[in-house]
């Protein structure tokens, strides 16, 4: 019996990698395994190569990790692409009537996946489901168990459901006949609390329906689109407007109007396209509208890699937009925290009238995470308006109030008979313009009290690994998952590591941080990206500086295995 | 509605003259000619000096970026479908940074009305040519004289069907007010281009070059339910430049009329439920 095994499906974009991978995944989740996958795509929409790469365990698992036990080939460069990463007892997959395969491999299982797909299902796009059935015999589960997925899966249309059940019986009888000495490929089936399998932008787009968000624009963009895809398949039901914008512009522009006209509005985008959105990222600033904004990181500049992951904005979006005022950044690391932190960020931009960015990338984006239930108790409706009472009360209603707090009260168009202003100049406290030098500084000021109260919502940064560690490695947003795994490695090894986690980075934690550093005697940062952006935020806030960077901009995320090696290459012997 | 309850003291920063103020003056007596209360209008403006005329007047008001007002109006009008909803700009923020959303926001066909100062030049930036400045335009900027074909907001419209299209002259202060009007009440896209004389930068396309030219579409018998008779009058400039209703077709569906979700109410009076995300959550078992 296998604690773990990692599946790996390869082909070309457009021969179903992903449904196979999201079918078994869905059905180890099911099974009681903890699951992570992650996808590679080019960018291309067929052809080319792709996988999805499939870890599960009876542990929680959050990073992907090799050798493979399991490879399904489903084209001959998969099979010679992947060969060299499959264990020696490990087993291959593939088409035997689409790929030769070099003699003397005995890892080589070979089945006609399309002509039984055809032969038995009765329908050749079927081949995905003769697939999943050989590797669910594989692994050693009971047919059953696919069999009630793929019925509850195409409960609408039971032809299908029937064909692709065949189907799989098929694949799954042709590798139960076969496969019988992989007893160390097999995983036990052990049902446990239900568990969601989720990616983290389904969970971010879960969590703005969570937040009450009724409007999102947006300018399709790898690889934020999918939180467009999603909201937009609900909307109706959520009583929900989803406008695809002519470009980045409009559509935050669009979610800045909706916001003031006063509902919970949201935009997704790029780096690219948060280029086009930084003019009114600062507009939201000086405004006062609240704002929520998903900064889907991939690797710039420009196009740069469409379809891959890196984590090489945090500065770009610390610092957008001319001018000062006051914004949030939060970056959440998995599933969970995307669902808690999009609804943490719809409250801070109505708390505090602000411009939110939730930064995601491509790995967190498009990756499966095996999460607990997620809570909605912790959802706060609390719209932070002008009530009633506060307006009966106001004599000559000021949208920009000077107050002690730096918040002013905020009301929407036409409520309570009051008009609303919201200028994008600088202004008075009724909202018009003004180049007076005093109202400028108090409005600045104003602004800025906001910080202070601010800064206390943010969390400190997640800890892990050995409480009393010497040796920290310090990471954010993405990086999570590897980084929590990576420092679970290095303490059973008998290195005392200690982690930490920033999924909230602005205002910076300043002072939790400095703690957790003055506690280490070396400590390195773990990111995505080529410069080092949190190291350098970090000397510019705290004037701390890191022993080592262990850094990857190859456009691929972190294994735990490649932490593990940056660490012990660069710090241990020191 | 008596048009005192629209003053606002804010002091105002246009030249003398100018002939944005008959349009402030028209938009205020258009609202309160249809009975609006100050609190249940809102203005949508970017930046020039037309972007400015929301501040001259007392209203909800929005006043974003340059070129940008559009789809913030859309978006406004999208959270509450009760409010009339006006767009306010100059033609250097409506048709030049805004083109993009020009185009598109006709094509959305939410109920707006767009009203364009046009005086082909850029005021605020201090008298460069625009979009729809003549050929042989010189400015600082434009040393040879403008040699660009000059757009035509009025044939760019209706070539996308822009189902009201209408042109007044500040020098016809009552004829504007009530295109205003009628573009207001209009369900959809509504344009209104106002040619409006730029008394600091344009100095042949003067007051008096207008009035002598100008003239009512409906006095010369236009019928307004013809796209190719609409487009050909819009093509009509130089001696004589027609002033009115060009087309208007009542029948075409709005952006919120197609939305199935607006078609319940407005959006900003509905709470939806987070519990509802329960069986979202499920799906994901």
């Amino acid at each position: 019996m296998a604690e773990e095994l990692n599946i790996m499906v390869a082909g070309a974009a457009g021969q179903g990698m992903q449904t196979i991978g999201f079918v078994l995944g869905k059905i180890l989740v099911r099974g009681g395994c903890e699951v992570f996958a992650v996808q590679d795509n080019e960018s291309r929409i067929r052809g080319g190569h792709n996988f999805f790469h499939i870890r599960a365990g009876r542990k929680p698992v959050m990073a992907s990790a090799m050798p493979l036990q399991v490879l399904v080939a489903l084209n001959q460069e998969s099979i010679e692409k992947h060969r060299d990463e499959v264990e020696p007892r490990g087993i291959i997959v593939f088409d035997s009537d689409k790929c030769t395969v070099p003699q003397g491999d005995d890892r080589l299982l070979g089945l006609p996946l399309e002509q039984m797909a055809v032969d038995k299902g009765g329908n050749r796009l079927f081949e995905n489901s003769v697939a999943i059935g050989a590797v669910l015999a594989i692994v050693g589960w009971e047919f059953k168990r696919l069999e009630d997925f793929l019925e509850g899966y195409f409960a609408t249309k039971a032809d299908t459901a029937a064909g692709n059940v065949k189907a799989a019986r098929a694949g799954y009888q042709w590798a139960l006949e076969r496969a019988t000495k992989y007893e160390a490929l097999q995983i036990d089936f052990a049902p446990s609390e239900p568990k969601m399998f989720i990616t983290g932008h389904e969970a971010v787009a879960l969590g703005a329906l969570a937040s009450a968000c009724q409007f999102m624009s947006a300018y399709p963009m790898s690889p934020s689109t999918s939180i467009l895809t999603y909201l937009a398949g609900k909307a109706d039901d959520f009583d929900m407007v989803v406008e695809q914008a002519e470009d980045e512009i409009a559509a935050v522009n669009m979610a800045i109007g909706a916001s003031y006209g006063g509902l919970r509005s949201l935009t997704a985008t790029s780096g690219g396209g948060f280029s086009l959105m930084t003019e009114a990222f600062g507009l939201a600033g000086v405004m006062e509208v609240p704002l929520v904004v998903v900064e889907a990181q991939r690797p710039g500049p420009a196009t740069g890699l469409p379809t891959r992951t890196e984590q090489g904005d945090l500065l770009f979006v610390l610092h957008a937009s001319q001018g000062e005022f006051p914004r949030a950044i939060l970056a959440p690391g998995t599933a969970g925290q995307a669902f808690y932190a999009t609804i943490k960020a719809f409250d801070l931009a109505e708390k505090y009238q602000i411009p939110v960015a939730i930064l995601t990338d491509q790995f967190l984006a498009d990756s499966y995470f095996t999460e607990p239930r997620f809570d909605l108790s912790r959802v706060s409706m609390e719209r932070h308006l002008l009530t009633e009472e506060e307006a009966r009360g106001a004599k000559g209603y000021k949208r920009y109030l000077v107050t002690e707090s730096g918040i002013s009260p905020r009301s929407i168009p036409s409520a309570f008979g009051l008009e609303v202003a919201a200028d994008g100049h600088e202004h008075d406290e009724y909202g018009h313009i003004t180049e007076d030098r005093e109202m400028r500084r108090r409005m600045v000021d104003k602004r800025f009290r906001k910080m202070k109260s601010l800064a206390r919502e943010i969390a400190s940064p997640r800890l892990m690994g050995h409480p009393k560690a010497e040796l920290l490695l310090v990471g954010w947003g993405s990086i999570y998952g590897p980084l929590a795994e990576a420092v679970g490695i290095l303490n059973r090894r008998g290195i005392p590591v200690g982690g930490a986690h920033l999924d909230e980075l602005w205002p910076f934690p300043s002072e939790a941080l400095s703690r957790i550093l003055q506690g280490a005697r070396r400590w390195a940062v773990v990111e995505n990206n080529c410069t080092g952006q949190l190291a350098r935020l970090i000397q510019m806030e705290i004037q701390m500086k890191p022993d080592r960077a262990i850094l990857k901009y190859d456009g691929r995320p972190f294994t735990a295995a490649e932490i593990v090696e940056g660490f012990t290459g660069e710090m241990e012997e020191k | 509605m008596e048009i005192e309850a629209f003053e606002n003291p804010s002091p105002i920063a246009w030249c003398p003259g100018c002939g944005n103020f008959a349009i402030l003056g028209a938009v205020k007596q258009a609202l309160a000619d249809m009975g609006f209360k100050p609190h249940e209008v809102i203005l949508v403006s970017g930046i020039g000096q037309a972007a400015k005329l929301p501040h001259y007047l007392k209203c909800n008001f929005f006043n974003g970026l340059h070129g940008r007002a559009l789809p913030a109006a859309t978006a406004i009008r999208i959270a509450n479908t009760e409010l009339p909803v006006i767009v306010i700009g100059g033609d250097g923020d409506t048709y030049g940074e805004g083109g993009n959303h020009f185009l598109h926001g006709i094509r959305r066909n939410a109920n707006l009305t767009l009203i364009t100062h046009n005086n082909q030049v850029f005021g605020l930036t201090r008298g460069q040519a625009s979009p729809t400045a003549e050929k042989g335009f010189v400015t600082r900027v434009q040393t040879h004289g403008v040699f660009l074909t000059p757009m035509n907001p009025l044939a760019v419209a209706l070539a996308l069907e822009a189902p009201f299209v209408a042109r007044g002259f500040t020098g016809r202060a009552r004829h504007l007010t009530d295109l205003i009007k009628e573009a207001v009440a209009f369900e959809g896209f509504s344009l209104v281009d106002v040619l409006q004389p730029c008394v600091s930068f344009d100095h042949v396309h003067t007051f008096q070059w207008y009035k002598e030219r100008v003239y009512d579409l409906e006095e010369a018998g236009h019928d307004p339910g013809h796209i190719d008779g609409a487009i050909q009058k819009a093509r009509e400039w130089g001696e004589r430049i027609p002033l009115g209703i060009f087309y208007s077709n009542p029948e075409k569906p709005t952006y919120e009329a197609q939305s199935p979700v607006l078609s319940g109410g407005p959006l900003v009076d509905r709470h939806p439920d987070p519990k509802r995300v329960e069986k979202l959550i499920d799906s994901f078992f």
